[in-house]
């Protein structure tokens, strides 16, 4: 057997099973979101009809606000823990990053034994204020739990970002005379600027798409993978769960793409 | 002085920042070993929680090794020589496949759920099998096991130690058998653990495919927390916990082990 | 086998040239013929196109339509390299990491099924041969560059090629391993006598090493030659200024002569011309009193470089003239000098097309 054919038949398996379980049914959801009362025009439906448009914001904010607060949660944090040495740094960094492979569900849970109503954030409020602070099934609450989510990913990113920096360039900026301020300005932030852009969409993209948070906190909560599942389910609306969730995919997609264009590495949504 | 100030602010700010992340799970391993939640600790420590979520979902926990297993074992068949075609091979094509099996990391679940719902759930004896929610997983994970894999390939010149066991006389085979896999062994082991642990945790593709008969551990976690008391719930994530950290450590080893050499 | 001829295949090469997928034309259709036993060194600059021949000898490129790769007469363009029975030593030696020193050297031997005792003893020669005897247990990784180079040139011939091919197997080095390799090198191959392709950038490596040198420029064949021949007889400027140190000089002819600023230069041959481009090597270039010497002109450098020393002069020439004097020689930058050269020393050069 020649060398090109050993290779063709190395890639053989694959494609069959990207062919038959991904290409083939993403096709058929792109034809499906077309196939409701209203055909293709059933995809503007998630900008015209005002309640799926208004999910779609929704969605769009929480997860701007989850990839602001990340990103300087983590960076305030990475950044201290790559350039400092203490003794318990090795464990504090672990407590950082173990919740990585924690599922969507197990982080709801998380906020419920924060927030919840036997949470400890309202035992807490309850003592101090005499009032019981409840907040895990609401907005705020899959706020919370993005946040859980996203903090160990974007520090990972962040830290090594950070360790990779050249400290020979803010030694140069010293030498120039540049204030410690100025120094953080001019020459560390910019060339953390890629790691940002990176873990900021996949952050974004997370919060766009994650399921389990929301599933797991509540029902009445109107972001957008919650809106696909009850058109699907309750609804047994197909054509507009596909339609909206083509529209998902590809914001979520172009995130990463650009993400990707711009920072140069490899840039993936997870979980 | 200033430094130091600094120094503590920051100190502390990353400690919240830890507390946050791990009262939680220090909450719930508690709780559920706990007699009575609501009255805290000194009810009591028991393993009875414990015990009622093993007779109520050992079966989630068995299934959800069958399928990060199998998981497992379908991505290395196809994933690993696809790695391999993909960079020897090179050029415009490979990267758009490249391109095309990591599409599922920036789709979300739920949209690749309802397209094999949409497709395949008319066939009925393969929508009630594990089979189904395998067949997500594997489209999930399978990005992960390429990556991992090719970039190996990339730092160890996979394509001139294929070239000199050319000239020594092996057979395309016997090269992939004798010098690709031993030394893509790194990548499979780190995309390996991968695999496993996004199996192990996925749920928001699983609980579209799953059937009240094929349920895993995830759904069966989803499940109890809307339904159980608090202290089953949480005994149900302990054991979560004991399943997956050690695969999170084994890979925070392995990434350590391979930024050394 | 006849006496004089060595060991191995004999290659042939006809009209092989390379056109990448992206447009680029690596190599221009080329025809070349190397002798059994022959040692033949690919020399030029990074891009001409040389380790590209080598790799169609090799067969891990196909040469573009109507190329043919023979060896001993034998059609084998088409033939994949594991076939070929080639032995090959690549510029970053692709030593398997997973094996150790000695399973690299056997691994050609295993996969013709030779028997473990045979193989063993096989390795064991090998390892005598090339020096490195008590590496055998170890990694690749915990091997120097050196050790590395013999490794892999151990178990290219271990497997007795027809065709020994090297891609630059010297290049990964350091300078003074590169020398004293180079030495060994030239010995071993001398001693195996086979048939081998040499593809280098360096010219003293070439000079060497090779039998003969074919040089290369852009794709293309400049020049083939032996290596006397290429350094005392380039037919080209890029050769002349490849090989070795050369003043190239422009200017008209009369009566025999080259007619400089600096005096009247003797030349060898018909002067038909009346005008030419010459080569003349610095080292042929002798220093004389200024007014007993047919040429004369300014020392604006000297450089003293231990066995040498290296002069830059002007005024001779329309560019200053470099010229490697005995180390013995006073010699000091603004001084008025003599230059004498002979005239067979004087290369003319073919205008350039």
């Amino acid at each position: 057997m020649s060398h090109r054919s050993f290779v063709w038949l190395c890639l053989l398996p694959l494609a069959a099973v990207t062919v038959a379980f991904f290409l083939l049914p993403m096709a058929r959801l792109v034809v499906t979101g077309a196939e409701g009362p209203q055909g293709l025009a059933g995809y503007l439906a998630i900008l015209t009809e005002p309640r799926y448009r208004a999910t779609l914001l929704n969605t769009v904010l929480l997860a701007t606000a989850t990839t602001i607060v990340t990103l300087i949660v983590a960076t305030v944090a990475g950044m201290f823990l790559q350039r400092h040495r203490f003794p318990g740094r090795a464990i504090l960094i672990a407590m950082l990053t173990f919740p990585l492979a924690f599922p969507g569900v197990v982080v709801g849970f998380m906020i419920i034994l924060l927030a919840g109503r036997q949470g400890l954030i309202g035992d807490f409020s309850n003592r101090v204020l005499g009032e019981k602070l409840v907040f895990a099934y609401s907005i705020y609450g899959l706020f919370l739990g993005y946040l859980y989510f996203s903090i160990p990913r974007v520090i990972l990113t962040i830290m090594a970002a950070v360790q990779k920096l050249d400290t020979g360039l803010e030694e140069a900026a010293r030498s120039l005379g540049a204030s410690p301020w100025a120094v953080q300005r001019d020459v560390v932030l910019p060339a953390l600027a890629p790691a940002f852009v990176a873990s900021g969409a996949i952050a974004f993209a997370t919060a766009m798409g994650a399921f389990g948070t929301a599933f797991t906190l509540a029902t009445n909560i109107d972001v957008l993978p919650m809106l696909i599942y009850t058109e699907f389910t309750l609804a047994a609306n197909f054509s507009v769960s596909a339609a909206l969730s083509v529209g998902l995919g590809i914001i979520t997609w172009l995130i990463l793409a650009l993400a990707r264009s711009f920072s140069g590495s490899a840039v993936a949504a997870a979980g | 002085m200033r430094d130091r100030l600094i120094f503590i602010g920051q100190f502390i700010f990353t400690l919240l920042v830890a507390g946050f992340l791990v009262v939680p799970a220090i909450l719930s391993i508690s709780a559920g070993v706990t007699v009575n939640y609501f009255r805290g600790i000194q009810s009591g420590v028991t393993l009875q929680w414990v015990a009622q979520v093993w007779e109520l979902y050992a079966g989630t926990i068995l299934l959800s090794f069958v399928v990060a297993f199998a998981t497992l074992a379908a991505t290395l068949v196809t994933g690993v020589p696809a790695a391999y075609a993909l960079h020897v091979r090179g050029g415009r094509l490979s990267r758009i496949v490249e391109e095309i099996i990591t599409l599922p990391l920036a789709i979300p679940g739920l949209a690749i759920a309802l397209a094999l719902l949409l497709t395949y759930g008319g066939f009925g004896d393969f929508r009630r099998s594990w089979l189904f929610i395998l067949v997500g997983h594997v489209i999930f994970t399978m990005p992960f096991m390429v990556r991992s894999v090719m970039a190996v390939f990339a730092t160890v010149d996979i394509k001139t130690l294929d070239e000199g066991a050319a000239s020594l006389g092996a057979s395309p085979w016997r090269r992939f058998r004798d010098v690709i896999v031993p030394n893509a062994l790194p990548g499979i082991l780190a995309g390996s653990l991968m695999v496993v642990t996004l199996s192990l945790g996925e749920f928001n593709l699983t609980w579209m495919l799953h059937t009240p008969l094929t349920k895993t551990l995830p759904i069966g976690l989803a499940d109890s927390y809307a339904s159980m008391r608090l202290e089953v719930a949480s005994a149900y994530t302990l054991i979560f916990f004991v399943m997956i950290i050690p695969l999170l450590v084994a890979m925070q080893l392995f990434a350590e082990k391979e930024q050394k050499r | 086998m006849s006496a004089q001829a060595g060991h191995g295949a004999s290659v042939r090469i006809e009209a092989c040239g390379k056109t990448f997928a992206d447009g680029t034309r690596a190599l221009e259709p080329a025809t070349l013929e190397i002798a059994r036993g022959e040692t033949l060194v690919l020399l030029g600059p990074s891009g001409c196109g040389k380790t590209t021949m080598l790799r169609i000898i090799a067969g891990l490129e196909l040469p573009d339509a109507g190329g043919r790769v023979l060896f001993d007469g034998k059609d084998m363009t088409a033939v994949p390299i594991e076939r070929r029975n080639v032995g090959m030593v690549f510029q970053s030696y692709a030593l398997f990491p997973n094996m150790s020193v000695s399973d690299n050297i056997g691994y050609g031997l295993k996969i013709r099924g030779v028997p473990e005792k045979e193989r063993a003893a096989r390795v064991a020669e090998l390892v005598a041969l090339t020096n490195i005897s008590g590496l055998e247990n170890r990694r690749i990784d915990q091997l120097s560059g050196g050790q590395r180079q013999r490794v892999a040139l151990a178990r290219a011939v271990a497997i007795r090629p027809g065709i020994l091919l090297l891609d630059e197997p010297l290049t990964a080095l350091d300078a003074a391993l590169r020398d004293r390799l180079r030495g060994e090198l030239n010995r071993l191959l001398r001693a195996l006598g086979i048939t081998t392709i040499y593809v280098t950038h360096d010219q003293s490596e070439a000079m060497e090493l090779g039998d003969r040198v074919v040089v290369m420029q852009k794709g293309k064949i400049a020049q083939i030659g032996t290596p006397r021949e290429i350094y005392f007889t380039p037919n080209s400027r890029f050769v002349a200024e490849f090989i070795g140190a050369a003043n190239i000089v422009e200017a008209a002819i009369e009566n025999g002569h080259l007619v400089l600023p600096g005096g009247r230069q003797p030349i060898d041959g018909d002067a038909n011309i009346s005008a030419a481009v010459a080569m003349i090597r610095p080292e042929t270039i002798r220093v004389l009193a200024a007014e007993s010497a047919p040429l004369s002109g300014v020392i604006d450098s000297v450089s003293f470089i231990g066995d040498r020393q290296r002069l830059v002069v002007s005024g001779v020439s329309n560019r200053s003239l470099t010229v490697d004097a005995p180390n013995t020689v006073r010699a000091k930058s603004g001084e008025r000098i003599g230059l004498s050269i002979s005239p067979d020393a004087v290369r003319l050069l073919p205008p350039e097309r």
